[in-house]
């Protein structure tokens, strides 16, 4: 009983030991959460989630505050990537926080309307918008993340949504149709 | 749009229809010679177990709403019912073929998401399941007709099938299980193998005749390319090499190795069964592993396990392993050599 | 030199098709009649689209450049006869989903005058680089299909030398005898472009290799290079095999070496072109003829006489049908390429394009379902790359894109071997175009995601320093104003307060004399900062405008 006693202790110390070293000499320098959770948003700084900005709800995120699925330009795949890196369950898209759109937007500005209010430029969370007081205003299309903070603050509600034109460079294969599969044998 | 279709626009004449009839056309001989020798059993048998197999086949796919009609004739279920109504007991009751179509089509096929996702060969599936719950009924076969006697005619035949006649009287032992027997009760290999009639020239009376069409339909399918030579040849291999091993440390306890080739079901299963693409190996080198595996598995349980042939158990056992070893044996890439 | 008994090495795979070329092959190419107009996208090889360079109502004379493009990967367009330019719009090329490139459309004067044009002497005597703004200038892309800008792959940099320049003159594909005629019309060119090429890299030997179903195509290069006196120019018959003019695959039946997964054949000092490109490339230089038009197989069992037709870039396609001739009654499928590689048109009145090789009219063939995967492994039995074929169907039907690049999607070559073995008919090359698109797109949104971030971290950055300093400024102010009240009035802070007032406003009155300093900059940060450190002035400035 005695020496069982002794013997199972001393296998627990050393194994325990042993553990604890391991720990130690292997242990993994992760990245900061944070950081990786805002790798996978898409960077939009819309807001839509209700936090101001992307790195701001990936804190959120990160501390619990916030659920996955409140941003709706990341959409599915990233809800998905998210729950990978948490190790949560994935989930529909809050419909809170907005709705998937169909296809990528960018804002564009009708310069003949514009009045040069430059309300815009200071909504814009990436600067791209160009322009000075009373100056036309225009967008840089491919710096434009369609995140449409510019809509509201706009007076004259000269900025519009248009889909991005899919060029050679940019066409994507559709997902085959296994219906149409292949053309018959020829003879 | 209209449905946009990638290159290329032209195609080989081969289909998955004539692939899966390819095999059936292949076991053509070896049914006419099973025929020959052991009677109508199995035409019986195909008959009994196509019907159940389609039938199955039919019910599971109206049951997950796909298309029957393409499911039904793309040949794979016929070529499992085939397969299964070769390896069962010619003149087995029909209950029986029900059970094993059942296995076959609808717990080794169709749960598992049906064909191309099998993860197991449905045949054998279908075979062991009736090995391990009927044993009595799959080791009873039809003794085979010798020349100048009369067989089992037509409605004799079908009244064993549906129940009303018995069968015992008219069956004996298979050689494989007839060796076992004999050798665990003390004989040896020659002694047995004299003492008992079912032995023919070399491998059993009737069984290597069936086993020698089996060998010609295999290499006819080679010859067309329905199959690539390596995981019969791997697994035809390796099993000579290890019965000739063990045939030549004591020939008295181990029989030799063509009697291993062509007493049982190894032509078979090398040609027809280990070849089934869906749960085997891809690559060439996982292809030779999984055949030698086989070969090897079923000389260890047709030497030392309970059964007294393993082929095959050991088909599924390497099916198991098979996605392992396409892990494992991935081919190199074109320009990541050297 | 050509050695009948040239060691000779073998890739994986490959097929044995049927050929299809004796239908198109036996006839001397003929010209097409020039169209009254021509139809000229900017988007005619892989890169960057290039830029219109005339405007509508101008008159252009037959090899003017008319469009060009700043961009590394481009290459510009010239008119490929003499007319007035009518509309520049955005049309559909001819693309698989039919997309929309800004287009120019030219209209025949019918007289075909010629710029001035600028040989060049002797090309030996001119640097390489020298040659390759020419070959640039001259709008030359690969013909074999692949419309990859030829100048570069004439550019192997500093750090690689060049031991072997192959002309590829294989033409692996069925039905395609475009490269097979211009052999046996113009070996002269092609022998021409192979020295150019040659010269321009620095190259130790030059190969021009040849599919063995091709005799005649040899003899004649063989006759060329014997009456030109030279045997510099190495010609070897390869063995028909699909698809053996691939790159890597010729390269590797050539020298035994493979290109190394997702490297460039310069890595392994090989450099090589299509023959075709090496004909242009002598007209360009030798004559100073840009590519304003290429030989054309136009073939297929819907085509009445299949033969080889010369036609200018932007001809439409039912023009050069209608020459060969159409059989009537059946509907037909209009392929640009060939079967294996080609790609599916919906109209006959796309134009011709510099990477068009081959227009195949066939009956209307009807699609057959996709049938589960058995994993036969034919595929893999058959790819020249070596790839896992059903793995690569696998995880690209599941969209997991990672286990996709594991499984090297990207030395896919697109060949369409494993398609056309496929008993189960699933559209493997769809999967996998599916597949790289796909992952392209995740790449470019990662990208953009990347850049987004900085973008808005530096706004951020901004802003705060811009509180910071209107924190100071108040509190500059308020100690300011205190020391008024404790101090009364301070005659040297007052003054050294009115020389500063002044000295602003000289500032100011400089800079309106220089204008361009004070208009808007382009860089958005600085004038955004502007604004936004003086917000007050916005409201008033919006309600003046408004007034």
């Amino acid at each position: 009983m005695f020496t069982a006693t002794i013997t199972l202790s001393l296998l627990a110390i050393i194994f325990g030991l042993i553990l604890g070293y391991a720990a130690i000499r292997f242990k993994i320098d992760s990245d900061p959460v944070v950081d990786q959770i805002d790798a996978i948003l898409p960077q939009t700084q819309c807001g839509q989630c209700s936090y101001p900005g992307c790195r701001p709800y990936a804190e959120a995120i990160s501390s619990g505050e916030a659920d996955i699925n409140r941003c709706p330009p990341g959409g599915e795949s990233t809800i998905q990537a998210l729950a990978d890196l948490l190790g949560v369950d994935a989930k529909p898209l809050d419909p809170e926080a907005g709705e998937v759109k169909p296809e990528k937007l960018v804002a564009v500005i009708d310069e003949q309307t514009c009045i040069g209010c430059t309300l815009c430029i200071q909504a814009c969370p990436v600067d791209a918008i160009l322009g000075a007081a009373k100056q036309m205003h225009t967008i840089i299309g491919p710096e434009c993340t369609g995140c449409e903070l510019c809509l509201p603050p706009c007076p004259v509600d000269c900025i519009l949504m248009v889909p991005v034109k899919t060029d050679a460079n940019h066409w994507k294969w559709p997902f085959p149709n296994p219906d149409a599969g292949l053309h018959e044998a020829q003879r | 749009m209209k449905s946009l279709i990638s290159s290329p626009y032209t195609h080989g004449d081969s289909s998955l229809q004539q692939v899966m009839l390819q095999v059936v056309f292949a076991l053509i001989p070896a049914i006419g010679i099973h025929f020959w020798f052991f009677g109508w059993g199995i035409i019986t048998n195909i008959l009994l177990a196509t019907l159940f197999c389609l039938g199955f086949e039919a019910i599971v796919m109206w049951l997950r709403r796909r298309p029957i009609q393409t499911t039904l004739f793309d040949g794979s279920a016929l070529v499992t019912a085939v397969l299964l109504a070769i390896t069962i007991p010619p003149l087995s009751p029909w209950w029986l073929i029900l059970v094993g179509s059942l296995a076959a089509i609808v717990f080794a096929k169709q749960i598992y998401g049906g064909l191309g996702f099998n993860p197991f060969n449905p045949a054998m599936i279908g075979f062991v399941v009736l090995l391990i719950s009927f044993p009595k009924e799959m080791t009873q076969w039809v003794a085979p007709i010798a020349n100048g006697e009369q067989g089992i005619g037509l409605m004799q035949s079908l009244q064993i099938v549906f129940g009303s006649t018995g069968l015992d009287a008219l069956t004996g032992a298979t050689p494989l299980d007839a060796l076992k027997t004999g050798i665990r009760m003390g004989g040896e290999v020659s002694g047995v193998m004299a003492a008992t009639p079912i032995y023919g020239q070399f491998a059993g009376f009737g069984w290597e005749s069936v086993n020698l069409a089996i060998l010609a339909g295999g290499l006819w399918m080679l010859w067309r390319k329905t199959i690539r030579w390596h995981v019969p040849v791997a697994m035809l291999g390796s099993l000579a090499a290890i019965s000739t091993l063990f045939y030549l440390i004591d020939p008295s306890r181990y029989a030799d190795p063509i009697f291993h080739l062509l007493g049982g079901g190894a032509i078979l299963g090398a040609f027809f069964i280990a070849t089934d693409p869906v749960s085997g190996a891809t690559s060439t080198k996982g292809r030779i592993i999984f055949g030698i595996g086989i070969g090897l598995f079923t000389y260890i349980i047709r030497s030392w396990g309970g059964y007294p042939d393993g082929v095959a158990f050991g088909i599924l056992l390497m099916n198991m392993a098979a996605p392992m070893i396409d892990y494992y044996t991935q081919p190199k890439v074109f320009g990541q050599k050297g | 030199m050509n050695s009948v008994n040239r060691k000779l090495w073998k890739y994986n795979g490959g097929l044995h098709l049927e050929d299809h070329k004796t239908c198109s092959n036996q006839m001397e190419s003929r010209e097409l009649p020039m169209p009254k107009r021509l139809t000229i996208p900017m988007q005619q090889h892989i890169g960057e689209a290039a830029h219109p360079i005339v405007k509508v109502g101008d008159k252009v004379l037959k090899g003017e450049m008319i469009a060009e493009s700043s961009a590394r990967v481009s290459a510009p367009i010239h008119a490929p006869t003499s007319g007035t330019i009518v509309e520049i719009a955005p049309m559909p090329m001819p693309h698989p989903a039919a997309l929309d490139a800004v287009t120019i459309i030219l209209e025949s004067d019918g007289l075909d005058q010629w710029c001035e044009l600028h040989p060049i002497e002797n090309y030996r005597h001119v640097s390489s680089d020298e040659l390759r703004d020419r070959i640039r200038d001259a709008g030359i892309v690969g013909l074999g299909g692949a419309g990859f800008p030829s100048y570069i792959k004439l550019d192997p940099g500093q750090h690689f030398a060049i031991e072997t320049l192959i002309l590829n003159g294989a033409e692996c594909e069925p039905y395609i005898t475009c490269d097979d005629r211009l052999m046996r019309e113009r070996p002269e060119a092609i022998l021409d472009g192979a020295r150019i090429m040659r010269h321009a890299l620095h190259a130790k030997r030059c190969i021009i290799a040849i599919e063995d179903n091709k005799p005649e195509a040899f003899a004649a290069l063989e006759r060329a290079q014997s009456q030109s006196g030279q045997a510099d120019i190495e010609l070897v018959l390869v063995p028909t095999l699909y698809p053996t003019g691939g790159e890597r695959q010729l390269i590797k039946v050539l020298t035994g070496k493979e290109v190394p997964s997702q490297g460039r054949t310069l890595d392994i000092g090989i450099i090589s072109h299509n023959v075709t490109t090496a004909a242009t490339i002598a007209d360009a230089v030798i004559d100073g003829i840009p590519l304003i038009n290429r030989m054309i197989t136009v073939t297929g069992e819907s085509i009445t006489t299949p033969q080889n037709i010369r036609a200018p870039i932007g001809a439409p396609i039912e023009a050069l049908l209608d020459f060969a001739g159409r059989e009537n009654g059946v509907e037909t499928q209009l392929v640009m390429g060939g079967p294996m590689m080609g790609i599916s048109l919906n109209s006959a009145s796309l134009p011709v394009i510099k990477t068009s090789n081959c227009f195949m009219l066939q009956p209307k063939q009807p699609t057959v379902p996709e049938s589960p995967c058995i994993r036969c492994g034919e595929c893999a039995v058959v790819c020249p790359a070596e790839l896992l074929p059903q793995q690569l169907y696998w995880h690209s039907r599941a969209r997991e894109f990672e286990k996709v690049q594991d499984y090297n999607l990207f030395d896919c070559i697109e060949c369409g071997c494993c398609s056309y073995v496929c008993p189960s008919n699933i559209p493997l090359v769809h999967y996998y175009r599916f597949a790289k698109t796909e992952v392209w797109a995740q790449e470019r949104e990662k990208e953009a995601a990347n850049i987004a971030r900085m973008r808005h971290e530096h706004r951020q950055a901004r802003q705060e320093k811009a509180e910071l300093e209107k924190q100071e400024r108040m509190r500059k102010k308020k100690a300011a104003l205190k020391d008024k009240e404790k101090g009364g009035t301070d005659d040297a802070a007052k003054k050294a307060a009115i020389k500063a007032a002044m000295d602003r406003a000289k500032a100011k009155r400089e800079a309106n004399q220089n204008p361009e300093a004070a208009a808007p900059t382009d860089v958005p940060s600085q004038e955004a900062a502007a604004t936004e450190t003086q917000p007050a002035t916005i409201p008033e400035s919006t309600s003046k405008s408004e007034s």
